[in-house]
């Protein structure tokens, strides 16, 4: 780790404060709490160390681990901020969080920030799938572990079904979306269209019907 | 075409349209995994998406299973740098000027426009997942409906259903 960058390091070098006890009196020397304060510096190893965590932690998904880390434990990002980010990868294709980490990393480092930040995030998740996999494959075919798969699986698609359902919510009263995420699921899920040319189609109608749609 | 191939064709092309995350894709992964490649079955698709659900990440590991499953650890590798290479080089990319177009017209109708898209792919996988795990008949639907109800309609925490289901499952009843 650099000697400048430690998260650790302001704490010690702090000046004495004219002290009213705040709650959070290292952070606000070195600026992180500031919207448009100094740049917020974090070393390349800090970065691996905080998106290896979140990745960590992230059972179930990651993204509200990740947030933790960056907005509440870390400070590296404001919430504002953060909500900017993620609205940013939550649009563009690919892992949302893989997408985040990307974004992150590369505001503080560039290229290598970013592959940085992706390799935390990815090296402790994979290798644990990968267990899995062996783990499956070895002792699989011992009576009840299918059983149970299958009933978890039967639980997990109402898991996602329902997740689905509540970001559903907002288009029930806005017709011509609720029509467009209807005629997806009944041709990807009933009809099984492949899903590049229903998106070369759909895609670009919904944006039009957005684009018109009085505010 | 080698399966080494084919994955990484396959998976680069669905990381550009993965609108709304992998979630959205897990249609389109079944479509090539199980109907034109045959690479895997319905009952073990499911299975699979269940223990990539079960290790801590990103949700994509389901990508890393489906690469082991066919081609042992090199498929795992390159199905899993697939799906996060092109994505992740877009983003890279677009997140240095996107700040730029923050209130224009044009992103704001394609953040609603592609937002129902997204959505309805989503509740494409959950019938997916839940058709995969339908061998025994109306017991597995009704656990489905069971979680998806309690999911909507409740607070509690969706990790009991899943635990649930998992004890009816050993028990023979699902």
């Amino acid at each position: 780790m650099g000697p400048r960058n430690g998260p650790q390091a302001p704490q010690a070098l702090a000046v004495p404060r004219r002290s009213r006890g705040t709650s959070r009196p290292a952070q606000s020397i070195i600026g992180r709490v500031s919207t448009s304060g100094p740049p917020i510096r974090v070393t390349l190893g800090e970065l691996y160390r905080g998106f290896f965590h979140a990745g960590a932690r992230g059972v179930g998904g990651v993204l509200p681990w990740v947030r933790r880390m960056l907005v509440e434990e870390r400070r590296w990002l404001t919430a504002a901020e953060f909500t900017d980010l993620f609205s940013l990868c939550n649009f563009l294709p690919g892992p949302n969080t893989v997408n985040l980490s990307i974004v992150v990393g590369a505001r503080f480092h560039g290229v290598r920030g970013a592959l940085t930040a992706l390799a935390g995030m990815l090296t402790l998740p994979l290798a644990v799938v990968l267990l899995l996999a062996a783990l499956y494959a070895r002792f699989g075919a011992l009576p009840g572990i299918d059983a149970v798969l299958r009933g978890i699986g039967a639980a997990a698609g109402g898991l996602v079904l329902a997740t689905g359902v509540k970001m559903a919510a907002p288009f029930l009263r806005r017709p011509r979306a609720l029509a467009v995420l209807l005629v997806t699921f009944a041709v990807i899920a009933l009809l099984r269209w492949p899903l590049v040319p229903v998106l070369l189609a759909l895609a670009p109608l919904s944006v039009l019907a957005a684009w018109f749609r009085r505010p | 075409m080698s399966p080494l191939v084919s994955i990484a064709i396959r998976f680069a092309v669905l990381s550009l349209v993965a609108v709304g995350g992998v979630t959205a894709v897990i249609p389109e992964v079944h479509r090539i995994v199980v109907d034109v490649h045959h690479w895997a079955s319905d009952a073990e698709f499911t299975q699979m998406f269940v223990i990539a659900r079960a290790a801590p990440g990103p949700n994509m590991l389901l990508v890393t299973l489906i690469g082991w499953h066919v081609a042992g650890l090199p498929g795992a590798l390159v199905a899993t740098a697939a799906m996060v290479a092109p994505s992740c080089t877009l983003t890279y990319f677009v997140s240095r000027v996107w700040q730029r177009f923050r209130a224009a017209r044009w992103r704001v109708a394609l953040e609603a426009g592609l937002a129902p898209i997204a959505v309805g792919l989503v509740i494409a996988t959950g019938w997916i997942v839940a058709r995969g795990a339908q061998d025994t008949g109306w017991v597995a639907y009704a656990v489905t409906a069971a979680t998806a109800a309690l999911v909507v309609f409740t607070r509690v925490n969706p990790l009991w259903p899943l635990i649930a289901a998992g004890a009816l499952g050993l028990l023979k009843v699902v």
